[in-house]
């Protein structure tokens, strides 16, 4: 004890202070317990808002006492309770102290202590507890250590309202992931905490509803339990509907729209649902207005993000709520210019939370814009939308830069905005810069969003290429995360979209025939496809199809082969049909095929395939290689006759299928005439 | 075409072209709106139930109760708005318009008149140029419009959702009235002014309205130095226990709280036990101590006399009066049935003075009538001192002071504290034993009726008591009340409040059992307080003292107050009601 105190510089000026705190400290150890006991008493009197005492005290050494004491069977109960008290004082001041009182094993010595009788004891214990649970500096996962903590946790909630208080705000606390969530619902949580929505006491209700928000988020086994719990005689769901009334304090309402909302994103109710239409929806709505605290206005914002996200119906009837869209510009005018000057300590709370009011605004406009285009053209609208989301892409908060770039790639789903807003407020630039070094997360958005401005009809896809993207989407398809590689094959696709030769050539060599193979070959269907429909889109216009497969011939025909020969789906057999149609339609990568005895024996027999889809490919590819006009037509014709495809086509003239009909119509033609 | 007269806001929403049954339901519509209104005085300010079947243009049709409107043009009418008449918008708009603007057009369009249309979303502000406000709406689609008196604004719903305020339309609201407006042939709008639910959710906002005012009331700043607050409150309440003769207790009162008390303490205890002779029903041994300790008052007021002088009549039919008592009737035990002086605002508890919080030097047991024993934690700042009603007739009620509030049934354990205040060190100089604190209201179960009950179990209440003297002298004394009666209309001139009185008090004997007949009424002890306050106030202005006591005055003012600002239109008083804060 007392060891740090030997260090001479701290004498000097700790000496006087640290004389009164080490006599507490000593008292502990007095052999009288009626002494130790008035000892703790004076202790707790005098660390009571006093956090430099409290840092002297365990520099001193009293946790690890008061430990002592608190678990001696032989400490009477009074004793034992105000050590507790003076634990939980201490917890009660700096992180520093909530560590060094986690190091001391505070919390197995406290959890051991729920297991005597008394409880006004175990009251005290849970109070420290629940001060040490909520710092963010103690790793939850103590609480989960002993299995029989949690079912002793439920067992006091019938105790007192003071237990019911600790517990719930414990639990709330500490259910981060979805074992923790699987933990407290096996252990009864619903229907132990379920009956606390009522109490009497507005902090049980608080906390009991806070649980049931953590409970449910993401959580489909828990939301569909809770809609079906009866609340003293009254469905949950309407139980949460009343803590939204108008009258409820702030805090309760943007709860309970939370756990409806997790409810409605689990599929426990339906988004059509009246509780989540007439009294979420606007409950969160309401959050987001300027009358309500910073914090409130982000956690609203992006409950509502999160609501309405997979609902199209939600964010029209959101977007016309309350004039949302205009307000949220709002979120964008901190700190506010008026505060700077007036005010110090507003200006640090603005500027705090001035990040988060951005990221929650952005999210909430990608949730907004994500399927409807009138919304999209409102928001682009709002006052400096374009040029907020641009400068929001080069912000040093990764979550805002995140936020940014999900709600440019939701704008960027609209072929209008694409052609205006995108193009003059130059997007690309800060995308792209963006692109270079970003995480993981950030790419994926962000290359999502560089495949629609590269579209075919996007005036941005011209600068961008300039601006050396193929290169970066071409490593992009080497990455690990499959959403990576999908949105770099994806992007080159939509660039080799009717694009000159020099271009597509571009692609071809700065992704290499071997990645580009390797590709095809790819676990991920979507990375597949892509690739198919890049191979496509460069095996389009003749001169284009020939130049490519004269240097690429030979391992583009094994793939196609590798392809049709392999388990997939009709989808990804059709696009490399078509891709063989392409090769059909070149000059000199006709005879590819038609060397290829094997090859046409495959169209034959997708010729006679049950999907139409397929047959229609598959025709499609022999009527290039028919077609008349074309050197060596004749001796293509007598050839494939010969293979019998005469009589198919003549078959498929009668197809049920319209298109396929006429496809094969067409294809007779060139043998009449 | 526009709704009927509007008096404080309106709210009222529209279903294009719903086909809903209108059947009536009066009882619901009548309910709904005292609830949304409940500042509105409709015999002042009738709300509108219905479209005016005279404010409307001859294109407009009216039917289902005027609730249904319908357009008979058979073509569009303006030139100038037809072009934009899609097939998929129907032009339509609705809004509020002041009474006599041009009917011929769509509200929004011409002065003092406000809309949201349709075909666009628009909102038009006496102009024929609207601003983007929200979507637009078509069949099917539920429109609501609601205007806020509390901070003047509007703001328009679809389906039940909120499209926000109307910012363009925020100003003062006078005298607008719900109006629709239509041109597409065919065209059905119903309205809905509270027949049915409301599809937005309007009771709900207007709780968090409620819980607004109520939020700003609690936290209203009282002055910059605290003092000077908590001294003003110490003395009002210290006048209003003098006013009342609660002797002891305003003694303690000004005791604790530091303060003179403005009459002399003989002062007090006369009236004190004027009133409580008046309030025992011992009329005639108020009258003699009234003219013995206030010699020419009722001299002056020969009308004050009269009434006295019946309800002494009144008294003596009962068996109370001490004229008839000492003839032989029952002995009374109004003396202790009904104890103290005029009704106080709650009843004592002495239990709560160790727990309660209270102001520095004010010490609550001493507080009578004003203790209690369940304590909000509110602030000192945030009391009402908001007695009861004005004059005579003291809604029953408790007043807050410190913040805390309390309201408890009467117990009977009175006599117990009474005694408890005795002991706390309240000097009592008077034998007569001040019955201090502890009250009764006629229409809380106490000892008063409880004893009634008792009696007319035992032995059926008779006329003066049961005895032939007793009521020989009460008809003498009948006579007398009529020729003074008489002379009093030969003094002054008529005087038909004065004629009623005895009127009724006269009819008591039509009876052969007053206590159960039509004017019985009159024998009930708690007719003995309008009388007991009107003397108490004519023995104060003869001291140059105020009639009635400032707490009482300012819980009058508050009230008259609010009424005024209902008639003004100021939202706000729809949830402040002084009720609220008497309980």
């Amino acid at each position: 004890m007392a060891c740090l105190l030997e260090a001479p510089l701290r004498i000097s000026v700790l000496s006087e202070v640290t004389a009164t705190s080490r006599h507490y400290v000593d008292r502990l150890f007095d052999p009288d317990p009626q002494k130790v006991l008035q000892g703790v008493i004076d202790m707790k009197n005098a660390v009571i808002g006093n956090n430099k005492q409290k840092a002297n005290l365990i520099v001193l050494g009293a946790v690890p006492r008061l430990l002592y004491l608190l678990q001696q069977s032989s400490s009477s109960l009074e004793l034992r309770t105000e050590c507790s008290v003076v634990l939980g004082s201490l917890a009660m001041g700096t992180e520093n102290n909530i560590k060094s009182l986690v190091d001391c094993h505070i919390i197995p010595a406290l959890l051991q202590g729920l297991l005597c009788p008394d409880l006004i004891f175990i009251e005290a214990c849970l109070r420290c507890l629940r001060t040490v649970f909520i710092s963010p500096v103690t790793p939850v996962q103590l609480l989960y250590t002993d299995s029989t903590v949690i079912p002793h946790l439920m067992s006091l909630l019938s105790r007192s309202q003071r237990t019911q208080e600790y517990i719930t705000q414990i639990f709330s606390h500490c259910c981060k992931t979805p074992e923790h969530q699987t933990v407290l619902f096996n252990h009864g949580a619903i229907q132990n905490i379920a009956p606390l929505l009522i109490s009497p006491s507005y902090k049980v209700r608080m906390q009991a509803l806070k649980c049931f928000s953590v409970l449910a988020y993401e959580n489909t086994q828990v939301s569909m339990t809770l809609v079906n719990v009866l609340v003293d005689g009254e469905l949950l769901s309407q139980v949460f509907v009343r803590m939204m009334q108008r009258d409820q304090p702030i805090e309760m309402q943007l709860t309970a729209a939370k756990c409806l909302t997790y409810m409605c994103r689990a599929g426990a109710i339906r988004t059509d649902d009246s509780c989540v239409v007439l009294k979420t929806l606007p409950c969160l709505v309401r959050m987001c207005s300027k009358e309500h605290l910073l914090e409130e206005r982000v956690e609203g914002a992006e409950t509502l993000a999160y609501l309405m996200e997979p609902d199209v119906e939600l964010q029209r009837i959101a977007s016309t709520t309350d004039h949302l869209v205009a307000m949220l510009a709002d979120y964008f005018k901190y700190p506010s210019s008026v505060s700077a000057i007036t005010d110090i300590k507003r200006l640090d709370h603005d500027l705090k939370h001035a990040h988060e009011l951005r990221q929650a605004a952005f999210k909430l406009y990608a949730s907004l814009g994500s399927n409807d285009e009138d919304i999209r053209k409102k928001i682009t609208e709002t006052e400096n939308m374009m040029d907020r989301i641009v400068s929001g892409l080069s912000e040093s908060s990764i979550k805002v830069r995140l936020a940014a770039v999900r709600c440019l790639h939701s704008l960027s789903r609209s072929v209008q905005q694409l052609r205006t807003s995108f193009h003059d407020h130059a997007v690309w630039k800060p995308l792209m810069k963006l692109l270079q070094n970003a995480p993981d997360e950030v790419l994926v958005m962000a290359s999502s969003t560089l495949c629609n401005l590269l579209l075919e009809f996007s005036p941005s896809k011209e600068p961008i290429l300039e601006s050396g993207v193929i290169e970066l989407l071409c490593s992009l398809t080497q990455s690990d995360s499959p959403a990576l590689r999908v949105n770099g094959i994806w992007a080159l696709m939509n660039m080799a979209f009717q694009a000159d030769q020099k271009v597509k050539g571009e692609i071809v060599r700065c992704l290499g025939t071997e990645q580009l193979f390797r590709l095809l070959s790819d676990p991920d269907t979507n990375v597949l496809m892509k690739t198919l429909g890049l191979l496509r889109n460069l095996l389009s216009t003749r001169p284009h199809i020939d130049q490519i497969m004269s240097s690429h011939g030979k391992q583009i025909m094994q793939a196609v082969t590798l392809i049709l020969e392999a388990e997939h789906s009709i989808e990804v057999k059709e696009q490399t049909l078509c891709i063989l149609a392409n090769i059909a339609d070149g000059n000199t990568a006709k005879e590819l095929i038609m060397t290829n005895d094997d090859m046409l024996q495959k169209i034959k027999y997708y010729m006679g395939h049950s999907n139409v889809k397929l047959q229609l490919a598959a025709t499609f590819c022999i009527s290039n290689l028919i077609w008349n006009e074309e050197d060596g037509s004749q001796e293509r014709q007598d050839k494939l006759r010969e293979m019998g495809f005469v009589d198919i086509l003549h078959k498929l003239t009668q197809a049920s299928d319209p298109n396929l009909s006429d496809r094969a119509k067409t294809a007779m033609q060139q043998y009449l005439a | 075409m526009s709704g009927q007269s509007s008096g404080c806001g309106f709210l009222m929403s529209v279903v294009v072209h719903g086909d809903s049954v209108l059947n009536e339901q009066e009882k619901e519509l009548n309910q709904r709106l005292r609830r949304l209104y409940p500042a509105v005085n409709e015999n002042e300010t009738p709300l509108p139930r219905s479209w005016s079947p005279k404010d409307k243009f001859s294109y407009i049709g009216l039917s289902q109760n005027n609730l249904r409107v319908h357009y008979k043009g058979m073509t569009p009418r303006h030139t100038q708005a037809a072009s934009r008449v899609l097939l998929l918008h129907r032009y339509m708009g609705i809004g509020l318009s002041a009474q006599g603007v041009n009917m011929n057009r769509l509200p929004g369009w011409d002065k003092h008149s406000y809309g949201y249309h349709g075909d666009d979303g628009h909102s038009f502000c006496s102009s024929g140029t609207g601003q983007p406000y929200g979507p637009t709406f078509t069949t099917g689609d539920v429109i609501g419009c609601c205007v806020n008196l509390i901070n003047n604004t509007c703001f328009y719903t679809k389906n039940g959702h909120s499209l926000g305020n109307d910012l363009r339309q925020q100003s003062q609201y006078p005298n607008l009235y719900p109006t629709v407006g239509l041109q597409t042939p065919g065209e059905v709008v119903d309205a809905n002014f509270g027949q049915h639910p409301f599809v937005f959710d309007i009771e709900d906002y207007m709780r968090e309205w409620r819980t607004k005012i109520q939020a700003q009331i609690d936290r209203f700043p009282i002055g910059e130095r605290e003092g000077e607050w908590q001294s003003m409150i110490q003395k009002m309440v210290a006048s209003y226990l003098v006013h009342h003769s609660y002797c002891a207790t305003a003694e303690a009162f000004a005791k604790s709280t530091d303060q003179a008390v403005h009459e002399e303490l003989a002062s007090i205890k006369n009236r004190q036990k004027i009133q409580k002779l008046v309030l025992s029903g011992r009329m005639g041994e108020a009258i003699e101590t009234t003219q013995q300790l206030y010699p020419n008052l009722l001299e002056r007021n020969p009308d004050l006399l009269f009434m006295l002088k019946v309800r002494q009549f009144i008294e003596m039919v009962n068996g109370t009066d001490s004229e008839v008592r000492c003839l032989g009737g029952r002995s009374p035990k109004s003396q202790d049935s009904y104890p103290g002086s005029p009704r106080p605002f709650s009843s004592p508890s002495h239990k709560a003075s160790s727990s309660q919080p209270y102001l520095p030097g004010f010490d609550s047991n001493c507080c009578n009538g004003v203790t209690s024993n369940k304590s909000h934690s509110s602030s000192p700042h945030s009391h009402k001192p908001c007695p009861p009603g004005s004059g005579s007739t003291l809604p029953a009620s408790d007043i807050s002071l410190n913040g805390s509030r309390s309201q408890q049934p009467i117990s009977s354990s009175d006599v117990d504290m009474e005694v408890d205040h005795f002991t706390n060190g309240v000097t009592e100089s008077s034998s007569n034993g001040f019955l201090n604190g502890s009250s009764k209201h006629a229409t809380e179960p106490d000892d008063c009726d409880a004893d009634m009950e008792v009696e007319s179990a035992q032995s059926k209440r008779q006329l003066c008591g049961g005895s032939q003297a007793a009521i020989e002298r009460m008809i003498h004394f009948g006579r007398e009340l009529q020729s003074m009666s008489e002379h009093l209309r030969r003094e002054c001139g008529k005087n038909s409040a004065n004629k009623k009185m005895l009127k009724d008090a006269f009819s008591l004997l039509a009876y052969s059992d007053p206590w159960n007949s039509p004017v019985g009424y009159q024998l009930d002890a708690i007719q003995r307080e309008p009388v007991c306050s009107t003397l108490n106030s004519a023995i104060l202005e003869t001291h140059n003292l105020p009639k009635q006591p400032p707490l009482a005055q300012a819980v009058g003012q508050a009230a008259q107050c609010l009424a005024i600002m209902a008639r003004t239109g100021s939202g706000s008083c729809a949830f402040a009601s002084v009720d609220d804060y008497l309980h």
